[in-house]
C-alpha cells in the first residue's frame, strides 16, 4: 500500500516535469544590489510579472554587494546608489552600462526644541556643522538666515549614518562640492571618517537618534523623512534660493543637471544649476552588460528596463521616489538601443 | 574519557558500537575543523590588508575608508570595554537571580520567573536594539547619566555631555542580553548541588547566605564560570543591539558617556557597501582581529580561573 502510493507520487512528479518542459519556459531575471530602491523594484517586479509574465528576482543586499555580484556575473543585473569606479568597470570586463531608474533626495533632519520645520541651511553652514566648526544652534551664521526661528543656544549634536550607504555617498558628495575643506579633510564615499558626531545604523537609526536627542541634526532619505513626518530643513541651491526638498524639486534637480550628466550617467548630480531645484539628490542605477551573453534573457532585460523607465515611472511618486524627467528618458532610450547580443542590437 | 580513548575502548565491544563511535569521533573532529576553516578563510581573504597594514593594524586609531587607511585599536577597545561593562553588571545580577531561583523561590513563582528569563533570551537582538533606542537611551540621557554626573561626576569615567548614546548604554543593553545565559546555566548547576551539601551546612548552624556561599556556590563554581564564559562570548560578538546604541564613533575616550564602536558593529555596518578590495580586506582583517581577541580573552579568563579556583575541592578542607 505504502509502496504503491510512493510509486504513484513518482509518476505524478515525472508527468509534472514533462509538462513543465513542454510549455515555454518563462524568463526569470535575477538582480541584486542597492537597498534604497528595493520597495520600487519589488512593485515593478510584481506589476511586470502580471503584465508581461517575466519574473524579476531582486535581492537588496546593498550597493557594494550588487557591484561585486555584477562583476562576478552571478546576476543578470546589478543595482547601485553609487557609480562603479573605473577599476571596477575594468574588472567587470566589456561594456558596462549604468541606467538611471529614479532619483532620491537626502534631507537635513533636526530636533531643536521650539524650532519648527523648514529651517534654512546654506551649503557652507551644513558643511561646517558636519566638520565640527559650527557647534551651536545659535551660531550667527545660522541665525542670519533664520531670523524668525527661536534657535536654542545649545550644542548641535551631529548624527550621521554609521553603515555604508548611498545616502551618505550623496550627502558627502554634496558637502565635497560646496566646501573645499570638506573635500580635502574628509572626501566622499559610502563611508567616511567623520570629523564629528554620532553614528546611527540605517535611516531608522539616524531618525531614532535625531528624534531622541534634543538639539540634534542628521540626514536621511527624503522618502524616509516624509513617511515618518520628520522635521526637515530647506537647503540653499546654486541659484541662491532656499528650497524645500520634495519629489518635484528633486526631478527639477535632474533637469537642471541634464547638460552636465555624461553619456554614461556615472555622476552624482548634486548642486546643479537651475531654479527651484533641491540640490542634494542622486540617481539609483541598474547595471547591465552592454553585450548580453544570452539573447533571450538580454531581450527580456532590456525590455524590462525600457518599461521601467517609461510606464514604470508612474509607480515612483507613490513610493516617494522622484521620477526621471522626460528629456533624460529620451537619452536613456538611446542607451538601451545600444545594447547588443552576439553583436546585433537587441531593440529595433 | 577522551574521544580517542572511547574509540580505542570500543574495539572490544559489539560490532555495532564501532561505526557509532567513529561517527561521534568525526562529529567531534568537525568542531576544530570548522574553526580551522574559518581561520584559514579569514587570513586568505584579509591578506591584502595584512600585507598592507601588518601588525600596525592593531595599534592604529585611524579608520578612513576614503583614504584607505585602516586601524582597529578603537574598535578593540570598544569591544573589550563594552563587554567588560556588561559582565560587571550582568554577573552579580544574574547570580542573584540564579541563587533566588535555586535556593529561595517558592514553587509557584519559579516557573513564571524562569519563563521570563528565557523569554528575554529569545528576543531578537535587533528588537532589543530598537527598545534600546526608544526606551533605554532616553532614560539613560535624562535620568541615569545626570544622576551619575551629579554624584560621581568628578571621575573622568562620568564626564562629558549626557547623550544617552555611548559606551554606558551599550554595556547596559549587553548586560540585559547576557543575563539570561548566566541565570539559566547557573540555576541549573546550583540546583544540581546535592541536598546533603546544604543540609550539612544548615546542620552546622549556617545561615541561608552562609550555606549558599560555602556549600552551594563553590560546588557549582565550574558551571557558573562556564555560564560567564558563554555570556562573555555572546557580549564580544553581539552586533545589532550594540551598534544601535553605542554611537558608532571609533575613538578611545575615558568617559563612559562618550560614543564608541565595536569590531562586530563596524563589520556589519560597512561590509555590504564596501566596494574597494582593500576596504573589504580591512573589514575581514577586523574580523580576524575579533577572532584573535575572543580567543585571547577566553584563554586569559580560563588561566585566571584555574589560578584562582580549583572547584569544590576547597570546601572539603
Amino acid at each position: 500500500m505504502i509502496r504503491g502510493t510512493w510509486w504513484a507520487g513518482l509518476v505524478l512528479l515525472a508527468i509534472m516535469g514533462l509538462t513543465a518542459g513542454a510549455v515555454a519556459q518563462p524568463v526569470t531575471l535575477n538582480g541584486a544590489g542597492a537597498t534604497f530602491p528595493f520597495p520600487l523594484y519589488s512593485k515593478w517586479s510584481q506589476v511586470y510579472a502580471e503584465e508581461k509574465g517575466v519574473q524579476i528576482n531582486y535581492q537588496s543586499i546593498g550597493s557594494g554587494g550588487g557591484i561585486r555580484q555584477f562583476i562576478s556575473k552571478t546576476v543578470d543585473f546589478g543595482a547601485t546608489d553609487g557609480p562603479m569606479s573605473d577599476g571596477q568597470i575594468t574588472q567587470a570586463g566589456g561594456r558596462v552600462l549604468h541606467i538611471p531608474m529614479v532619483a532620491g533626495a537626502v534631507v537635513p533632519v533636526y530636533n531643536a526644541p521650539g524650532v519648527g520645520t523648514g529651517l534654512n541651511f546654506p551649503p557652507d553652514v551644513l558643511a561646517d556643522i558636519f566638520l565640527g566648526r559650527i557647534t551651536k544652534w545659535s551660531d550667527p551664521r545660522i541665525v542670519r538666515v533664520n531670523p524668525k526661528a527661536a534657535l536654542p543656544s545649545a550644542d548641535i549634536v551631529v548624527v550621521h549614518r554609521s553603515d555604508g550607504s548611498g545616502t551618505t555617498a550623496i550627502w558627502v558628495n554634496y558637502l565635497s562640492k560646496v566646501s573645499a575643506m570638506w573635500k580635502t579633510r574628509v572626501g566622499e564615499g559610502t563611508s567616511v571618517n567623520w570629523p564629528t558626531g554620532l553614528g546611527g545604523r540605517g535611516n531608522e537609526g539616524v531618525a531614532g537618534l535625531v528624534r531622541q536627542t534634543p538639539n540634534s541634526l542628521g540626514y536621511v532619505e527624503l522618502a524616509y523623512a516624509l513617511t515618518n513626518k520628520m522635521t526637515f530643513g530647506n537647503v540653499r541651491n546654486k541659484a541662491g534660493q532656499f528650497v524645500r526638498p520634495s519629489l518635484s524639486s528633486t526631478t527639477k534637480a535632474m533637469e537642471g543637471a541634464l547638460k552636465n550628466i555624461p553619456g554614461d550617467y556615472r555622476v552624482f548630480f548634486t548642486n546643479p544649476d537651475g531654479k527651484d531645484v533641491y540640490p542634494i539628490a542622486g540617481f539609483t542605477w541598474i547595471l547591465i552588460a552592454g553585450e548580453q551573453p544570452d539573447p533571450v534573457k538580454g531581450k527580456a532585460l532590456v525590455e524590462f528596463l525600457w518599461w521601467a523607465t517609461h510606464d514604470g515611472q508612474k509607480y515612483a511618486s507613490a513610493l516617494l521616489y522622484a521620477p526621471l524627467p522626460k528629456r533624460l528618458v529620451v537619452r536613456i532610450e538611446g542607451t538601451l538601443k545600444s545594447v547588443t547580443s552576439r553583436g546585433t542590437p537587441i531593440l529595433p | 574519557m577522551s574521544v580517542a580513548g572511547r574509540v580505542a575502548a570500543g574495539s572490544s565491544a559489539r560490532t555495532g558500537d564501532r561505526p557509532f563511535q567513529l561517527l561521534l569521533a568525526v562529529m567531534a573532529a568537525a568542531v576544530p575543523l570548522i574553526i580551522g576553516a574559518v581561520l584559514v578563510a579569514l587570513i586568505a581573504a584579509a591578506s591584502p590588508a595584512i600585507q598592507r597594514f601588518g601588525v600596525g593594524f592593531f595599534v592604529t586609531s585611524t579608520w578612513d575608508p576614503v583614504a584607505e587607511e585602516f586601524g582597529v585599536l578603537p574598535f578593540i577597545y570598544g569591544t573589550l570595554v563594552s563587554s567588560a561593562l556588561a559582565l560587571l553588571i550582568a554577573v552579580p545580577l544574574g547570580l542573584g537571580v540564579a541563587i533566588f531561583l535555586a535556593e529561595l523561590v517558592p514553587g509557584w513563582l519559579r516557573a513564571p520567573i524562569t519563563f521570563f528569563v528565557e523569554l528575554l533570551a529569545a528576543i531578537p537582538s535587533v528588537v532589543i536594539g530598537l527598545w534600546g533606542i526608544f526606551v533605554l537611551v532616553p532614560w539613560v540621557r535624562t535620568t541615569l547619566e545626570p544622576l551619575l554626573k551629579s554624584t560621581l561626576g568628578f571621575l573622568p569615567l562620568f564626564s562629558g555631555p549626557p547623550l544617552g548614546i555611548g559606551m554606558l548604554t551599550a554595556g547596559l543593553i549587553l548586560a540585559a542580553m547576557v543575563v539570561p545565559f548566566i541565570v539559566a546555566v547557573s540555576t541549573e548547576v546550583m540546583r544540581a548541588v546535592p541536598r546533603a551539601q546544604r543540609e550539612g551546612a544548615l546542620a552546622l548552624g549556617a545561615t541561608m547566605w552562609e550555606t549558599t556561599r560555602t556549600a552551594v556556590l563553590p560546588y557549582a563554581r565550574s558551571g557558573i564560570i562556564g555560564a560567564i564564559f558563554l555570556a562573555l562570548a555572546r557580549a564580544l560578538g553581539e552586533t545589532m543591539a550594540v551598534t544601535m546604541v553605542i554611537g558608532n564613533v571609533p575613538q578611545i575616550k575615558a568617559s563612559l558617556f562618550a560614543p564608541a564602536y565595536t569590531i562586530p558593529a563596524v563589520i556589519a555596518n560597512e561590509f555590504t557597501e564596501a566596494t574597494s578590495d582593500l576596504y573589504v580586506a580591512a573589514l575581514i582583517y577586523a574580523g580576524l582581529v575579533l577572532f584573535i581577541v575572543t580567543v585571547a580573552v577566553n584563554a586569559l579568563a580560563r588561566l585566571l580561573v584555574s589560578r584562582v579556583a580549583r572547584g569544590p575541592a576547597q570546601i572539603r578542607e
